[in-house]
């Protein structure tokens, strides 16, 4: 092939799913746009976002990846049910490691910002927002992973090429509006606890 | 049976998985940084606040779809290391060209439906000029990032699909958020 044919195809095979994922990502930032009001009120969360992002894309991402070279290797069937121990288990450790890492991101975040002497909200704060936000997508997302990689699979699709822009599309707006609705619910009881 | 136990129990996924996992926090969490320290910028003119997930998003892919094609050819034996190789010149051109096709179009999006939303402090032409210049810089680090990553990985004899794909994504992730940061400072 020649340097010509080699650009086109590439251009030619990653232009849709980028495009996809380039929505997905406008819609995560009007989300975002609209969290000035959160962002000014709870220090520290901006820097939280790029991480838990990047998390859910790790973690989900990578459950469609085991659940699809599962599905290949025969070793689990695409039926939805809460029987198979394979399935139960890749679902549980994906949302144990999605809320773990979450909570742990938003300690790092404040023992960082400590160190650097900028503002942050209570540790408590970022935790808790943290937490739920990631007990929340993680739900979400394993339901859109699973249902796609095993719908896409019964129609003859490969779930290898799904999961990725599945992940990559909804990841980053479920991500967003989850830690939209976490902050809200934090801040509304902190402000409920105290007054 | 022991390796078909932990590749299939929650406490083996978790452990193989986690240390992982908190590495890639901790480099995020450097970009989040950067992100905090012009969030006044941004959230004065929301528009460029529009742009920040989808910069990192669009950095992301374009350097683990990049990893994904050059492991793929490292592993059908089609790659070689040299500026002269075909298929790392064609990949690399087809990187920048998709930049330069979805930047600009990344910005006018994020320009329209943050006006229809809630209005505009920037005009169109600087939103969609930041978008391609940061697109554009992003491309070239990309392609930098995932042929170091692949060629060390090649060197290290570690399989490039675990190894390349995960370290790519996220530094270009951060990079997403750094060049926009040195954009935003220039442009705006």
């Amino acid at each position: 092939m020649t340097v010509r044919e080699v650009a086109l195809e590439a251009y030619r095979e990653s232009l849709p799913v980028l495009a996809l994922s380039a929505v997905g990502g406008l819609f995560a930032g009007v989300v975002l746009g609209g969290m000035d009001a959160e962002l000014q009120d709870v220090a520290g969360l901006l820097v939280l976002v790029p991480a838990l992002l990047a998390t859910r894309g790790n973690v989900y991402g990578s459950l469609g990846a085991r659940l699809g070279s599962a599905l290949h290797q025969g070793l689990i069937d695409p039926q939805f049910s809460f029987d198979d121990d394979r399935i139960n288990a890749a679902v549980a450790a994906a949302l144990a490691n999605g809320v773990l890492i979450s909570g742990v991101a938003a300690v790092m975040a404040v023992a960082l910002l400590a160190l650097v002497g900028r503002p942050s909200a209570p540790l408590t704060t970022l935790v808790a927002i943290a937490l739920i936000a990631g007990f929340v997508s993680g739900l979400l997302l394993t339901i859109a992973v699973v249902s796609v990689v095993f719908v896409g699979y019964r129609r003859g699709l490969n779930p290898d090429t799904l999961a990725g822009p599945v992940v990559t599309t909804t990841g980053d707006v479920v991500g967003i509006a989850t830690l939209l609705g976490a902050t809200r619910l934090v801040l509304a009881l902190g402000g409920w606890l105290s007054g | 049976m022991a390796e078909f136990a932990s590749q299939w129990s929650v406490s083996g996924i978790v452990r193989t998985m986690f240390p992982i996992l908190v590495v890639l926090t901790a480099i995020e969490l450097g970009s989040g940084l950067v992100l905090d320290t012009f969030e006044g910028t941004l959230l004065q003119y929301p528009s460029l606040l529009v742009l920040v997930p989808v910069t990192i998003g669009m950095a992301g892919n374009l350097g683990s779809i990049l990893a994904a094609r050059f492991s793929t050819a490292f592993h059908l034996g089609l790659l070689s290391f040299s500026a002269t190789d075909d298929r790392l010149a064609g990949n690399a051109i087809a990187t920048v060209a998709l930049a330069v096709t979805l930047f600009p179009l990344v910005g006018a999006g994020a320009w329209l439906l943050q006006t229809v939303i809630g209005g505009t402090a920037l005009p169109l032409r600087t939103v969609v000029l930041v978008a391609l210049v940061s697109g554009s810089l992003l491309a070239v680090l990309a392609i930098v990032v995932t042929t170091v990553t692949t060629y060390a990985a090649y060197r290290f004899e570690l399989d490039p699909d675990d190894v390349v794909i995960p370290v790519v994504t996220n530094v270009c992730d951060v990079l997403g958020v750094v060049v926009l940061f040195g954009t935003v400072r220039v442009l705006v």
